[in-house]
């Protein structure tokens, strides 16, 4: 629980106004404006958004391998364990991916070597970041798969002699080889068939108990998300709209973009012809609208929503919201003795 | 395994009678009498007759062609050359070491350019050395050899007189024609290597392997190279069978006694047994070549190596 060792405080990983752009011929792409997020030790971050939000780019700015060119990273700090790991060298942050943060990839077809066996997939994890020997980390490699639910006798396979669901056993056996402090899933089970979803989320529960370790779970199911997460995050168009923990979020969302999420969920005991859906598109994140993002897609917007970028604003037990007009309504709110 | 091979074996033999057959015919309705060809002008009628008798000239055409294949199958007998009267085997035989020389070290000098500046090309991809290297493979992909060769043989043995010109036994003269030759080869060889390591490094398992702390060297040359690896050893089978098909141009420019000089001398001569077995010959050559590259296809990709139980 008490994890004051490090620097008195229990937070793993903290984002501070992280900016990636892609720069490209035809228009710089604001993949990610602005972004603070904070992960504390073993908790569960829930990363929700719709696709072309920002959170893969965010999750590889965090183990630093966005592809570059065209990818940049113009500003920001990312503290994880205490350090900003924009200031590592390669080489420092080579020995971080994998063995401290980790990353489980969305597609489990593609993201196995297909002309490598799954144990050398595995013992490379761990030959990378643990002094043992060739054969020691081939047994540790067994040992992994067996952790996944997947037969010891089947190390000596190759990825397309498994199914998609086994193959991302395989890749969170990867992930989790080296015992790593932080996991960042990337939609792990967006691509595979639903009754194998909710086994490989088990799984994931079950072994981020086992290893202690954090998670961000980047998704756009808020079903999963409620699920498993301690903490959710709400990203639109690069930026971090709302913050709360999970119970907060779902029973007190308050920005516009978050109240319409929830709405565009089908609900079981309501019968509706027709899902509320929130009005427009994505904006284009080669020209982002001026002042808030969501403004042309907002019920609740006003003029000056259009000239000034919303600051966020804690809105009390940890849940902050970057929405001024919302923000100022739940503050009067309060002040009116509710 | 063992059993894909044996079957691919026995496929080859439809492949070789049909060409034997393609050669076999065309020399056949090709003009010229074989029998005044051998004993010369100065034969008398009756001696012809006796040789086309003894030959086997006077049989119908399938009776004969069935003869070469049974001789060919049976005993290795391809015919007698008119020419030098000594069996075209033979002849075959002592040309064959020199283009096979030619015809590897050629391939060597492709796979060890073309597969580094491929690699090279493709993570720097638009850089200057790139767009020069992609020049240069486009420059080498459209130059005739004959052209090339005689360029080559301008400038190394006129000019500077650095290289000879012709002949084929020291290391030294060696190497005109092996670069002459190798010009397609190292531009077919660095474009396929380019194009599919463009592929392979955006793949997702790349990503994966950066995302372990892998260093870059390793992703490159392991990850990424042993998956672009697995068209580029088609490239490389095709161009070695062709190259040892189509040293021809460059035998003949460098004179060189391989069996693309052999040919083009016996087409010269009408020596028609040669010209027929020398083909026949090649088709063989290249029927091997490419049986081996499917074969070291399986040691490369697992996913193949399944489908050949």
């Amino acid at each position: 629980m008490e994890n004051s060792a490090h620097g008195g405080n229990d937070l793993l990983l903290d984002i501070q106004g992280l900016t990636i752009h892609y720069v490209t011929d035809s228009g710089t792409v604001h993949a990610v404006e602005n972004l603070n997020l904070r992960v504390g030790r073993g908790e569960t971050l829930g990363f929700v958004g719709e696709t072309g939000a920002g959170k893969t780019t965010a999750a590889l700015g965090i183990m630093r391998l966005i592809p570059s060119p065209p990818g940049v990273i113009k500003s920001g700090r990312i503290i994880f364990d205490g350090n900003d790991l924009l200031e590592k060298s390669e080489h420092e942050m080579r020995s971080i991916r994998g063995a401290k943060i980790a990353m489980i990839f969305q597609d489990p077809m593609t993201s196995l070597n297909p002309v490598m066996t799954v144990d050398k997939q595995i013992a490379e994890m761990i030959r990378l970041h643990r002094n043992v020997s060739d054969a020691e980390s081939m047994r540790l490699a067994g040992d992994m798969l067996e952790l996944v639910g997947i037969r010891r006798e089947r190390m000596h396979d190759y990825p397309h002699q498994f199914s998609g669901g086994m193959k991302q056993r395989v890749v969170i056996a990867i992930a989790l080889a080296c015992d790593p402090g932080l996991l960042i899933a990337d939609e792990p089970t967006t691509a595979l068939d639903v009754t194998i979803q909710a086994q490989v989320l088990e799984l994931m529960k079950k072994l981020k108990r086992t290893f202690d370790a954090s998670m961000i779970l980047i998704t756009h199911d808020l079903g999963i998300v409620a699920d498993i997460c301690d903490k959710v995050a709400i990203m639109y168009a690069g930026r971090v709209v709302e913050y709360a923990g999970k119970r907060e979020l779902f029973t007190n969302p308050v920005h516009p973009y978050t109240i319409g999420l929830f709405n565009s969920v089908p609900d079981l005991d309501e019968d509706v012809e027709r899902l509320a859906v929130i009005p427009g598109l994505m904006p284009d994140p080669m020209d982002l609208p001026t002042g808030c993002a969501f403004h042309p897609r907002c019920a609740f917007a006003l003029p000056e929503c259009s000239k000034d970028s919303p600051d966020t604003v804690d809105v009390g037990d940890g849940h902050s919201v970057a929405c001024a007009p919302r923000a100022a309504e739940l503050a009067a709110g309060k002040g009116a003795g509710k | 395994m063992i059993r894909y091979i044996i079957r691919r074996v026995l496929f080859l033999f439809p492949v070789l009678v049909g060409v034997a057959f393609c050669v076999f015919t065309l020399l056949y309705i090709t003009p010229g009498d074989p029998a005044r060809m051998i004993l010369g002008d100065m034969a008398t009628e009756e001696a012809m007759n006796r040789f086309r008798q003894t030959e086997g000239l006077n049989d119908p055409f399938l009776v004969q062609f069935g003869n070469y294949v049974l001789k060919a199958v049976t005993k290795g007998d391809i015919g007698r050359s008119y020419v030098t009267k000594r069996p075209v085997m033979h002849e075959i035989m002592q040309a064959f070491p020199s283009t096979l020389k030619l015809a590897a070290f050629a391939m060597a000098i492709a796979v060890i350019v073309g597969i580094p500046c491929g690699i090279l090309s493709a993570i720097k991809q638009y850089s200057f050395f790139d767009v020069i290297t992609m020049i240069f493979a486009m420059i080498g992909l459209s130059m005739p050899v004959f052209w090339l060769g005689l360029l080559l043989i301008i400038l190394f043995s006129v000019q500077l007189k650095w290289l000879p010109s012709s002949g084929f036994d020291t290391f030294k003269s060696m190497i005109l024609p092996s670069v002459a030759l190798s010009a397609q080869a190292i531009s077919m060889v660095t474009r396929m290597t380019r194009s599919s390591m463009l592929e392979v490094i955006r793949a997702d398992y790349i990503r994966t392997a950066r995302s372990k702390g892998q260093k870059e060297s390793v992703v490159i040359w392991v990850h990424a190279l042993h998956n672009a690896l697995i068209p580029v050893v088609t490239i490389c089978g095709l161009q070695f069978g062709a190259l040892l098909a189509g040293a021809i141009l460059t035998e003949s420019i460098f004179a060189i006694p391989g069996v693309g000089r052999l040919m083009v001398e016996s087409i010269k001569a009408r020596d028609y047994p040669v010209v027929q077995g020398a083909v026949l010959f090649v088709a063989v050559a290249f029927s091997i070549v490419n049986l081996l590259v499917d074969l070291a296809y399986a040691f490369i990709n697992p996913r193949i190596k399944a489908q050949y139980k």
